[in-house]
């Protein structure tokens, strides 16, 4: 049994039919009352879109305590003081799509790999031996570098040691994520960048990447394919109105725990940061900002988990924790072969909080967080038990 | 904002003088239906208070036992005789089944006496407490579904099992309030929260429902519709409840539409959270 559809609509559909312009229109015009009653609405699990609009509004950052008081109550009666750490282990930077902003886009005179199976593991031991048991393998798009046959290769590879996999990669059909998850797969992370079209297509300029629908799509094929985990995202920095891209986003995560509702589902904000793009941001969510709709989906959606990448500073990522955040990575490199070998191929983005894994941790126990390595192993949900 | 019959990821405009009810339709497999309050025709002291009851209402879903109709009785005398199928939409129920085949053989019976293929899929094996049995109502329920009925099952408050049964194309989920007959209200609150919350059909509170404020209970919760029988049939004026009950279904929707405001959980006191922005610089 697979996390099936109750509905035979696509999420492109209900995104259509998402007044998104009025939504955000609804935002900027946002009164403080609107905000303390999204907050009453939302922290008791009766928020709606207008709700969340209210409370990532202009007038809710100035009842930013407020909101992030009520985000932290929900998160701790949900997920506890629990934070799951993560690292992201880059396979490959070779691209043959062409995104404006990105540090691997295909024209991009950089210094380029593909990690070896053998290479990989290498890596994945390091990794392990911070103390890492939930893994992150990302990659450029490149089908011929990294194929599907390559990613089954590879999580077969791990998959006995790393009780944890996900991936980010190109999006795949249907039956390849059936095949991930037969090699040992648990999860997929598939940012749709912006969820505006114009404006993906504006910096989505070749590659398969190009294909808007097929990738806001993913996440539907991965849940049919029956993977634990979907993660979602926009990249803060593509639209110049942030709260469109905010607003579905968070229709986006609550429709797809309507749909499948076997799925985990997390969500993320990343922030542009600075790469060998040298893409100049539309408009930068401030750092204010980034904590209100860090609170703000958090009380939307009280079931989704919420990621923080090392992109964000240190002082940033620490104080943000009790908003919201549930999985965090710490001590990422973004370019291949990072861990054993830095700097020895581009990275995709410069990182932000450089602390180790294990600093990381320290702090998280200081503030009274229990840092969490190991939350699954995907080899309960395979041949293993039936073995027994 | 519904957060069942209407997802709210599609919303059709700002909540802001949205309590009507005209633009608040409710759909059951394709059939719009203006009363959310469908009624039982057990009990009754006779089938023409049934029919008296059933006027005040205002219901235009009545569910009849299939195991109660004698389509080969004398003419005016069986209970169909007294419910005019051109007003309203005659829902059979497979009251008495004790497991799943039952059920399923109720139901073509009824469809072969010519009866609409919509059925509310009932199945009790314990007579005592007239409990539905989770397991039966949902192989029941794949198989009627497979048979191309339109079900309607009632079934124990569990949001799990409301899952499968709307995976297995059930057109509605029928929830218990409390037991059968009980009048005791809304005592799976809870679980009702939670189910209609995550529903994608339309959720109807069955059984358990005593008195109009808790129709409107469950209707506040955000339940699609309710469904009374007992607390209508056997009141000392079943008509005037009848219409009682028409009038907390109502409110109850009306109130759920304008937004309920939540109970506010007492202040508490707490260090502040956002101190630490003044230290990250301009924003």
């Amino acid at each position: 049994m697979t996390g099936t559809a109750v509905t035979s609509d696509t999420f492109e559909a209900i995104l259509a039919g998402t007044p998104v312009s009025d939504l955000v229109r609804a935002s900027l015009d946002a009164t403080t009352v609107d905000v303390y009653r999204a907050i009453g609405r939302a922290e008791a699990g009766q928020a709606d879109l207008w709700d969340f609009a209210a409370l990532i509004s202009p007038a809710g950052g100035g009842l930013l305590e407020e909101i992030g008081q009520a985000a932290r109550r929900v998160t701790e009666r949900r997920f506890g003081r629990a934070v799951h750490l993560f690292a992201p282990l880059y396979l490959s930077n070779e691209c043959l799509s062409t995104c404006i902003y990105c540090g691997f886009s295909k024209d991009l005179d950089i210094r380029r790999r593909t990690l070896t199976p053998e290479e990989v593991q290498r890596e994945a031991r390091h990794l392990l031996h911070d103390g890492f048991r939930h893994v992150l393998l990302v990659s450029a798009e490149h089908r011929k570098h990294v194929s599907p046959e390559y990613l089954e290769l590879v999580l077969r590879r791990l998959h006995p040691d790393v009780p944890s996999l996900t991936i980010e990669t190109e999006v795949w059909d249907t039956d390849h994520y059936e095949r991930f998850r037969e090699a040992g797969c648990e999860g997929v992370v598939i940012y749709q960048e912006t969820y505006d079209p114009a404006t993906y297509a504006r910096t989505h300029v070749g590659g398969r990447k190009r294909h808007y629908g097929y990738r806001l799509a993913g996440p539907e094929r991965v849940a049919r394919a029956g993977l634990r985990r979907i993660g979602i995202g926009a990249l803060f920095g593509l639209h110049p109105q942030w709260r469109e891209d905010a607003v579905a986003l968070a229709a986006h995560g609550d429709w797809l725990v309507r749909t499948y509702w076997r799925l985990e589902v997390t969500a993320a904000f990343p922030r542009m940061r600075p790469s060998a793009s040298g893409f100049e941001p539309a408009h930068l969510m401030g750092d204010r900002e980034f904590v209100q709709l860090t609170a703000a989906y958090r009380l939307f959606l009280h079931d989704v988990g919420i990621v923080l990448s090392t992109r964000e500073p240190a002082s940033l990522r620490d104080g943000l924790l009790p908003f919201g955040i549930t999985h965090m990575s710490a001590g990422s490199h973004t370019e291949p072969g990072g861990y054993e070998q830095p700097g020895d191929a581009e990275e995709q983005f410069a990182i932000s909080d450089q602390r180790s894994p294990a600093e990381v941790v320290q702090v998280l126990r200081a503030r009274g967080y229990d840092p969490v390595w190991k939350d699954w192993s995907a080899a309960l949900a395979g041949d293993a038990l039936e073995a027994l | 904002m519904s957060l069942t019959t209407t997802p709210t990821t599609t919303p059709t405009g700002p909540r802001a003088g949205s309590g009507g009810l005209a633009d608040d339709p409710f759909v059951v497999a394709g059939r719009t239906l203006r009363s959310r309050l469908f009624v039982g025709t057990g009990k009754f002291a006779s089938y023409d208070l049934m029919r008296s009851a059933i006027e005040a209402s205002g219901s235009e879903v009545v569910t009849v036992a299939l195991r109660r109709v004698d389509l080969s009785g004398p003419a005016g005398q069986d209970i169909l005789d007294f419910i005019d199928t051109d007003r309203f939409l005659l829902l059979p129920n497979t009251s008495g089944a004790a497991d799943a085949d039952q059920a399923v053989r109720l139901a073509k019976l009824a469809r072969a006496a010519g009866m609409p293929d919509w059925v509310k899929l009932e199945v009790t094996p314990d007579p005592r407490s007239l409990a539905p049995d989770p397991i039966e109502t949902l192989k029941a329920a794949e198989a009627l579904v497979a048979e191309g009925f339109t079900v309607l099952p009632y079934c124990s408050a569990d949001p799990i099992l409301c899952r499968h049964l709307e995976e297995a194309g059930c057109a509605t989920v029928m929830p218990l309030g409390a037991w059968i007959g009980s009048n005791r209200g809304v005592r799976t609150r809870d679980a009702i929260e939670l189910i209609v919350q995550q529903a994608g059909v339309p959720v109807v509170v069955d059984a358990g429902l005593g008195a109009p404020s808790h129709a409107a209970e469950a209707m506040e919760l955000g339940a699609d519709a309710v469904l009374v029988n007992t607390a209508i049939a056997v009141a000392r004026d079943p008509v005037a409840m009848a219409q009682a009950f028409a009038e907390g279904t109502r409110a109850g929707r009306r109130a759920y539409r304008a937004g309920t405001a939540p109970a506010r959980q007492a202040a508490e006191a707490s260090s502040p959270m956002t101190g630490f922005l003044e230290g990250l610089g301009p924003a």
